[in-house]
């Protein structure tokens, strides 16, 4: 296991909180998307692509057949065809609404994919070949394999690894973000992106993708929705409203007969009209969630998106709802990425002055937040100035995976900090030894969850900083709703079994997985997942791959290497671990949207009953008035009313599908109860006075 | 109501919520494989039924084995049920020598069905068409079997929720054999001596011929009741020995023997809720169910027994005194026994058609529109309020699945049932049932309202089907939605008021039957399957909870808005504007109709 110390050059953690500004939102009601999307409803009026949606495919025949058999009644010259005509446009707009919602849907990304398609031109590439001579060649022509060099102004002809250099890039066409990230050769920040740009330096990029397969094409792709596939909840939502839709469909055939038979057996009133069955029918089958079922999908995956998040599926998103335990790795998400000295404690025979100045002066040329923390610590506590690194004659050794120390050679003095083992070994090479309760000390901090980092004079131990993780505000608390939404909270960490417990338990994580190598997450997810559970992780390296791979969710880091990203099914381009919860929570209000809006649409049937079958049989048995029981005026005005009712509701949710319900974190039994209040209660009760109104409205503007 | 029928019911209720879970324990022993009291006698018998059957006891099968071998055993059930009637002339314990011309082939497929499926719908009247022998060999056996049947069924679709990673949910020939043999038998032995011992008969006498007061003659119908009865209550089968079922006092003698009916009817669903808490491991689930079938089960009662108890503004307008008082019963008293009284009489139809039992001991078709519209809609709901023996259990999970499906994403999770993730496949298998039975009611019932026969049919008298109704108006609708309900439900009862013994009705009735038993049964076992096989999500805070009030009041939410949403126009057209036009004064009398289209 490699304790990360100090210097260690891997550090997640530039942007701390996830940023509150919204490169990708736009207003809900956008002019121009609107616009879009009205042109859009009128082209998805075609059956063939309706077809794929059973609920809207039955009103659009609905609207078909009340359609040809006015204008087969016009042309017989027949009267009092103004109700079969207004019930016609009706169920024409019904299928207009529901499509104006999924196009309103479909537009934003649409706008967005543009927006990205505008960026990408066919820029020229510097080819590498064989012999190490370049060609110019369009960027269209590279294939996976070929090596390309990038120089400062030049646009990164396609996906990559920097295998040469170090270089800033502007990766604002993909992260919205305008401050320039550095990628260089080796390590965990080697990808590069087709479409950025290269600042300053030069770079040479082995290519990872084909043309047509880059990571913007797949971006535009997903954002456009071209690639939109059922997710399997989505499936099954379908068949159960599909299913109700025959069963409703049957109830409205069956009661042709069962009304002739009352009719004849009454002797009076007339078999209702195909429009009036056909607006029962309407009524009855849920058109509310039919209409909205695919835009609350794409809406998921828009805000998904709005966070700076690409969900490489709708699969992903649905998934991350489900999520049962999430594995944060501890640095950067759970604490601040950076540890921060705290307190000096020498060993004895040495003062705390004397240990805080030859920390601090081992600390000068290190330029990584530890590193800094040390410098500023003595300074504060020990009013040590800090000195200027080139007034004196001084070498520093910077971090080195292999010694685990850095450190500083000064005027005979060899400085060292490191690892408690490293120094140990260091001062034995000396020939030096160990004082007393120099290992308690560091054992005492790491207890603490504190990190050990040892300083020695050569052959003579000076004493040990205490650097601490700092858990990130707000952590716990947010680990705590997690909890309240039944989800498990695990630290991953390369830190020993003590400090990592520390921190676990200050951070309030239900778990924790320390001295953590990646084989070990591994085993973790499977294992959690062979209990039946489905785990989401963060990771950003290439040895993150095969857990990220396995893990129901796995969101790879926009910075990370490109197997990170291809083994992912997400990919956050702000690159901030903590966002994982963010999807969780965005995954769930998508299937909450889902299960609310398919109540509602079900209970709203009710009220329909009660205004519609009183007054189909209104002539026939005029005792069924009892039923009547919101007084409305007259059998067209009842059946006009809800059959308007019907389709307005569904425009006047359409901002609800895609925004989502409201969504806070609490527990399942809570949550349902609310929802079940405002959905299903509600469901039931809304349409009342809805249709009430519609009929009255109706009635005084005589259109009924 | 009467302070004597409130005090009947709550003793009724208060009795099956003690057994409840004796029975329960018992039965989740039984079809564990575990040792029972009954062991010693009853081991070696079962060990010798699997020796002569070729059955291996301990080898499991998967969902489709399981279907295939419930398939074939009704099959051959059917074919030797079948064959007994055609050929009762020529067997013996024939005394009145009924012959094979009564028995035409679409009665006798008819009653083969009704028996198979567990409905026990019947055309014929036994007294005057069946011998002994059928009596006995073909009904009594097949409501042993019918109705272990469908508890097998019921245990199988449990083990799907209970398993996990599992490909087999047990075997059917095991789960039959032990159900007959320690369930059925048992019971219907000690219910059978009771009722003995209470009056009811049981011999193989020719028919009595006695002179009554008045001096004319009357025939008076033997045979062996009591052994039918037992089982016909125990096993919700509910086909009398008697055309007049349990209200003959030869099955039904006493107002002990109609209390001690109406508990046999109810006595294994309700302890099978337990059995199913019980073998999912968390008995919550089992009362859960158990207490939202007996929300809608006193529901029915408090509106069906008031109803009746307040009998017909008609009569009350004509000055008839319907009030109950110490020297009557008051209220609607038509086609019930004076025996009984309204309180047992209602109690009883609610109880009958919430198992799909079909006993009767009063006649549906008489009741009040409202009294009849509550056995009519609970058949309609599925009878998942307790149901028939199994038959009510899995049709209550389905009904669970629809309702953890819809609500339960309102909770942020791909919904889950008992930590089982409830998906594409358990939804389309639900809904397949669903549809299934919907269809079959309202399709058959949508024909027989449209068709006519021309003269001299095969299928029915000639002219309209409806024709063969005893009602006009919205009440004949009644009858029509009624039978065909009753019989997609397997429930078997009858609004009655139909001639229903014609070829068209023998053969509509008949396929309903196999529609409502087999379409349900085998997406309910397919689902089963797909259940055993996932692993189970353990239960955290974000799991929606299933044994608590919320869960009890959803189900019954979704039974009922599923239920009235399918039949709600229908049943607007028949016992609700009928019970409209009563209030209103408004009456209807036979009435000849004369519509529809020609066969």
């Amino acid at each position: 296991m490699m304790t990360s110390i100090s210097t260690s050059p891997v550090q997640v953690g530039e942007t701390e909180l996830v940023p509150k500004r919204l490169v990708r939102a736009r207003p809900l009601f956008d002019p121009e998307i609107v616009r879009r999307a009205v042109k859009e409803s009128f082209l998805k009026l075609n059956p063939a692509t309706l077809a794929r949606n059973p609920v809207m495919f039955v009103v659009e025949v609905g609207a078909g057949v009340t359609s040809v058999l006015l204008i087969r009644d016009a042309l017989r010259g027949a009267s009092g065809l103004g109700f079969p005509l207004q019930i016609a446009v009706w169920l024409w707009f019904t299928v207009l609404f529901a499509n104006f919602a999924e196009a309103m849907a479909e537009a934003r990304g649409k706008a967005q994919a543009d927006t990205l398609r505008k960026t990408r031109s066919d820029s020229v590439a510097n080819r590498i070949l064989a012999n190490g001579k370049i060609e110019a060649v369009p960027a269209s022509r590279l294939r996976a394999g070929d090596t390309v060099l990038c120089s400062a102004g030049d646009i990164i002809p396609g996906d990559g690894d920097v295998v040469e250099g170090i270089a800033t890039v502007d990766e604002s066409v993909i992260t919205g973000e305008s401050a320039p990230v550095i990628r260089e050769s080796g390590g965990d920040r080697s990808a590069v992106t087709g479409g950025t740009r290269v600042l300053s330096d030069q770079i040479r990029v082995a290519i990872t993708s084909n043309p047509g397969e880059t990571f913007l094409d797949r971006m535009i792709a997903l954002v456009e929705g071209a690639e939109r596939q059922k997710t399997p909840n989505e499936i099954a939502l379908n068949i159960l409203i599909a299913g109700l839709t025959l069963i409703f469909l049957l109830a409205v055939v069956t009661l042709e007969p069962f009304a002739a038979y009352s009719v004849s057996s009454s002797g009076s009133g007339a078999v209702p009209s195909v429009a009036v069955l056909v607006a029962l029918l309407v009524c009855l089958i849920p058109t509310t969630i039919g209409g909205l079922l695919s835009a609350i999908g794409i809406a998921g995956m828009d805000r998904v998106m709005q966070h700076n998040v690409l969900a490489m599926s709708g699969r992903a998103v649905e998934a991350s709802g489900d999520v049962n335990t999430l594995l944060l790795d501890k640095t950067g998400t759970i604490t601040l990425g950076n540890r921060q000295a705290v307190e000096f404690l020498p060993v004895e025979g040495v003062t705390t002055a004397e240990l805080a100045d030859a920390a601090q002066l081992s600390s000068l040329a290190d330029e990584t937040p530890e590193g800094r923390s040390v410098v500023v610590l003595a300074k504060d506590k020990y009013g040590l100035r800090s000195r200027e690194v080139a007034e004196r004659d001084a070498h520093f050794l910077p971090f080195s995976a292999y010694t685990r120390m850095s450190g500083v050679d000064l005027n005979g003095r060899r400085l060292r900090k490191g690892a408690t083992e490293a120094i140990a070994n260091f001062v034995r090479e000396e020939g030096g030894s160990l004082p007393e309760g120099f290992f308690e000390l560091s054992d005492r901090i790491a207890r603490a969850g504190g990190t050990p980092l040892a300083v020695a004079d050569c052959s003579r131990v000076l004493g040990v900083i205490h650097l601490k993780d700092i858990v990130k505000g707000g952590m716990k608390e947010r680990i705590g709703q997690l909890r309240a939404m039944g989800i498990r909270t695990v630290m991953i960490t390369g830190d020993n079994p003590l400090t990592a417990a520390a921190i676990a338990a200050e951070a309030g994580v239900d778990d924790f997985l320390a001295q953590a190598t990646p084989k070990d997450k591994l085993e973790y997810i499977k294992r959690e997942q062979g209990e039946g559970r489905l785990v989401a992780m963060t990771g950003d390296g290439t040895n993150d791959a095969p857990a990220l791979a396995q893990a129901d969710v796995g969101l790879a880091m926009n910075t990370g290497t490109s197997a990170a990203k291809e083994a992912g099914n997400m990919v956050d381009l702000d690159s901030n671990p903590t966002k994982l919860i963010e999807v969780v929570a965005i995954g769930k209000q998508l299937l909450i949207t889902r299960g609310a809006l398919t109540t509602f649409s079900i209970a709203n049937d009710v009220a329909k009953y009660f205004a519609i079958i009183p007054a189909m049989f209104a002539a026939t048995y005029p005792a069924l008035s009892h039923l009547n029981i919101m007084r409305l005026h007259t059998p067209q005005s009842a059946v006009l009313a809800a059959v308007v009712f019907n389709a307005l509701i569904i425009i006047a949710l359409v901002p609800l599908a895609l925004r989502g319900v409201h969504y806070r974190p609490q527990g399942a039994a809570s949550m349902l109860r609310r929802n079940l209040l405002i959905y299903g209660l509600g469901g039931i009760l809304a349409p009342f006075p809805g249709i009430w109104l519609l009929d009255q409205l109706l009635v005084a503007l005589r259109l009924a | 109501m009467t302070p004597q029928g409130v005090v009947l019911i709550a003793v009724y209720f208060g009795l099956l919520l003690l057994l409840t879970k004796p029975m329960g324990l018992f039965l989740n022993r039984v079809f564990s494989g575990q040792r029972t009291l009954l062991h010693p006698v009853l081991r070696p018998v079962e060990k010798l039924i699997y020796r002569l059957g070729g059955v291996r006891e301990d080898v499991e099968q998967r969902w489709t084995q399981y279907s295939a071998s419930l398939i074939a055993f009704s099959l051959a059930s059917f074919v030797v049920a079948y064959l007994l009637q055609r050929l009762q002339g020529r067997l013996p314990l024939n005394p009145q020598g009924f012959g094979t011309a009564v028995m035409t082939p679409d009665l006798a497929f008819n009653t083969a069905v009704s028996f198979v499926t567990n409905t026990n719908w019947q055309a014929y009247t036994g007294e005057a068409t069946l011998s002994y022998l059928v009596q006995m060999a073909a009904l009594t056996v097949q409501n042993f079997v019918s109705a272990a049947a469908g508890v097998a069924v019921a245990v199988a679709v449990v083990r799907g929720f209970a398993r996990q990673q599992a490909h087999s949910i047990g075997n059917f020939w095991v789960d039959l054999t032990r159900g007959v043999l320690y369930v059925f038998l048992p019971l219907s032995l000690a219910g059978a001596l009771f009722l003995c011992s209470r009056g009811v008969i049981q011999n193989f006498h020719p028919y009595e011929h006695v002179r009554t007061v008045e001096g004319a003659e009357q025939v008076i119908p033997q045979g062996p009741v009591a052994s039918q009865e037992a089982i016909k209550m125990i096993g919700t089968n509910g086909g009398g020995f008697f055309n007049a079922n349990s209200s003959h006092p030869f099955e039904n003698p006493t107002p002990l023997t109609n209390f001690v009916q109406m508990l046999m009817i109810f006595l294994i669903p309700a302890g099978l809720t337990y059995t199913f808490g019980a073998m999912v491991g968390d008995t919550r689930q089992g009362w859960a169910l158990f207490a939202a079938m007996s929300i809608l089960f006193l529901a029915g009662v408090f509106i069906a027994y008031p109803a009746e108890q307040a009998g017909t503004p008609a009569l009350q307008k004509a000055g008839i005194e319907t009030a109950a008082g110490p020297a009557q019963p008051g209220g609607n008293m038509e086609g019930k026994e004076v025996r009984f009284g309204i309180a047992a009489s209602a109690l009883f139809a609610v109880i009958t058609t919430d198992a799909s039992c079909g006993a009767v001991n009063s006649m549906h078709d008489s009741y009040t529109p409202l009294g009849g519209l509550v056995p009519l809609f609970n058949i309609q709901l599925g009878e998942v309020v307790f149901g028939g023996t199994g038959a009510g259990l899995y049709g209550m999970l389905l009904f669970a699945i629809l309702a953890v499906f819809i609500a339960g994403l309102m909770v942020g999770r791909t919904p889950e049932y008992l930590g089982k993730k409830i998906e594409q496949k358990e939804v389309k298998m639900a809904m397949l049932a669903l549809i299934a039975a919907a269809a079959s009611i309202l399709v058959f019932a949508g024909l027989t309202a449209a068709v006519s026969f021309a003269k001299g049919s095969y299928w029915n008298p000639p002219g309209a089907a409806v024709a063969n109704l005893n009602n006009g108006g919205p009440h004949g609708l009644g009858e029509i939605l009624y039978a065909f309900s009753s019989a997609t439900g397997n429930n078997g009862s009858a609004f009655a008021g139909i001639n229903a013994n014609t070829p068209w009705y023998n053969l509509t009735t008949g396929f309903a039957m196999l529609i409502g038993r087999f379409l349900f049964i085998i997406p309910m076992l397919a689902a089963a399957g797909s259940l055993a096989a996932k692993k189970k999500v353990p239960a955290t805070s974000g799991t929606f909870p299933t044994h608590g009030g919320l869960f009890v009041g959803l189900l019954i939410g979704t039974v009922i808005i599923v239920g009235a949403l399918t039949f709600f126009p229908a049943l607007a057209l028949g016992p609700i504007v009928e019970h409209f036009l009563l209030r209103d004064g408004k009456l209807f009398s036979f009435l000849m109709m004369a519509t529809g289209v020609s066969l």
